[in-house]
């Protein structure tokens, strides 16, 4: 079945607003990783902030604004990943070495994946970007989200957005 | 017949009515809840996905967690605040104040309330369509019944009709029951819901379809497909129907009011488009023209459910305090402002919109 890839229809097509990403200075020597946001919608939402222990996610003037994030001051540490209701934000590792990085990202499904598992990655449309290994599965919040953190090659990280358990 | 009498009836125990007993019960009223089903929580005991919003709407937090917060609260309060489960309110008669009720299906109540405040939710609007009265078609909140509060899966492949929040929420809450979702099909040339809601269904491979929906249900004795058609500007059919294999059909096309009691009532009503059916006028703490009864939820504009705590909660203020009950200075102008933020987006707009048109002066508690 041919569904658009539209902004229209939830996928993301093109720069806006909310949707960011680490400057690659930043980005290629920042150990721990960097965050990745994909909000691009103003909707009445905060968490990412509020559960963000650095203040790299700044304040809301308005709840309904868009995130902007200080990147000098993410750790890449993904508490707002865990927190996000939207599971808008993911992070990015691009020093993991041997040209990969690893990639934490929010996953609320069954099975769970285990350290050591090959998953498949997944794109925005749920294409299959490329094969990942899983490294660490964390639960920070203890709340039933987990962070997976898998490690994918270092061009895929724009890409990669979802796993599978294959 | 059992006759009770309390100083505020609230009419639902979801999380309107839970707001707003807690509310009026924190400042001294004593309130009694009417709550048709089993447990207090409303829609709020089948969402398993976190809530948006603030800290104070309890954003980030599962929708069942915020249940069991807000009946933490009630617990909290005391012998000031009695629920009745399983009790269905039938009838309100304005001349001598009367509310009857029924709880199970023997016992007949009547209650005399000084004030009531009426957050009796919503119901589904569903859309018609050839062999639509065949097992496997469903509303949405049904196939969320279903899944979240009986550990009951609906079928093994959907076909989800809107792309609001509910189906898109639903679909997301479908895939992690691991059912399959075939496609969402959605009639407006955009998604309706949050967009991050859509993103993550797309990321796990379901199809949104824009300016599509369903022609017919497919099959003899059950649901075995769907044929689905393309929609043209006017909304008209568009090319040939498609066929999709599926064995249950899940229609998540919108709410309207649950609006019967605020009839009775005798409030002055309006219908307002953007907030989805028949609401009443109101004050900006959730009086109606009735000087006796107060709203808050979905029965007074289809909202997310954080905009119905806050509802709730200046509803729940505004009774106790036309009961002579003391309000501390700034709560009111505290929820206002809360409300205010929620709704001051984009997807907001269509509610500002609403709410501006049926909100009048001066109809403000006063003992």
């Amino acid at each position: 079945m041919n569904a658009p890839k539209s902004f229209e229809s939830g996928v993301l097509t093109e720069e806006r607003p909310g949707a960011l990403k680490p400057p690659a200075d930043l980005w290629n020597k920042h150990k721990g990783g960097l965050v990745i946001v994909e909000c691009p919608q103003r909707i009445p939402c905060d968490p990412c902030n509020t559960s963000c222990p650095t203040g790299a996610i700044l304040a809301f003037a308005d709840i309904n604004d868009t995130p902007r994030i200080d990147y000098g001051k993410c750790t890449g540490c993904a508490m707002c990943v865990a927190k996000c209701p939207g599971l808008a934000c993911f992070v990015a590792d691009l020093t993991f070495g041997d040209g990969m990085a690893l990639m934490k990202i929010p996953y609320e499904m069954l099975p769970l994946p285990a350290k050591g598992d090959n998953v498949a990655c997944l794109g925005r449309v749920g294409e299959k970007v490329c094969d990942g290994r899983v490294e660490n599965v964390t639960e920070p919040l203890k709340d039933r989200t987990r962070v997976v953190h898998v490690s994918v090659p270092a061009d895929k990280v724009n890409d990669v957005r979802a796993i599978r358990v294959v | 017949m059992k006759e009770l009498r309390t100083d505020i009836l609230v009419v639902g125990g979801g999380p309107a009515g839970l707001s707003a007993a807690a509310e009026a019960a924190g400042i001294g009223a004593k309130v009694l809840i009417a709550e048709g089903d089993l447990h207090l929580g409303g829609q709020l005991v089948k969402q398993s996905h976190k809530f948006f919003g603030s800290k104070d709407e309890f954003a980030g937090t599962r929708g069942f967690e915020i249940a069991r917060l807000l009946r933490d609260e009630i617990a909290q309060c005391g012998d000031r605040v009695k629920a009745m489960l399983n009790t269905t309110v039938l009838g309100y008669y304005p001349d001598e104040n009367v509310v009857t009720a029924m709880t199970g299906e023997e016992e007949y109540i009547r209650v005399s309330p000084k004030k009531i405040v009426i957050a009796s939710g919503a119901q589904e609007r569903l859309i018609p369509f050839p062999n639509n009265d065949i097992p496997g078609v469903y509303g949405a909140g049904a196939v969320q019944t279903l899944m979240n509060v009986y550990g009951v899966v609906p079928g093994k492949r959907v076909l989800m009709i809107g792309a609001g929040n509910i189906g898109l929420i639903v679909s997301y809450q479908l895939i992690q029951a691991g059912v399959e979702v075939a496609a969402i099909l959605e009639a407006m040339p955009r998604i309706g819901g949050y967009w991050v809601h859509a993103a993550k269904v797309r990321r796990l491979g379901v199809p949104i379809l824009l300016r599509h929906s369903i022609a017919r249900a497919v099959g003899d004795s059950f649901v075995t497909g769907a044929l689905i058609n393309g929609l043209d500007e006017k909304f008209n059919p568009a090319g040939p129907p498609e066929k999709i294999d599926c064995d249950t059909i899940c229609l998540a096309v919108g709410l309207t009011p649950s609006n019967e009691l605020l009839w009775q009532a005798g409030c002055k009503m309006k219908y307002v488009p953007f907030l989805c059916g028949h609401v009443p006028l109101r004050d900006k703490n959730m009086r109606t023209s009735n000087a006796g009864v107060w709203m808050a939820g979905d029965v007074c504009g289809i909202e997310e459910a954080s905009a119905a705590m806050i509802e709730g909660r200046i509803a729940g203020m505004s009774a106790a305090a036309a009961l002579g009950f003391k309000v501390s200075a700034g709560d009111f102008e505290k929820y206002h402002l809360r409300l205010k933020n929620l709704r001051a987006g984009e997807v907001g707009e269509k509610i500002r919109a609403g709410v501006a048109d049926v909100t009048v002066d001066g109809w403000e508690a006063d003992a």
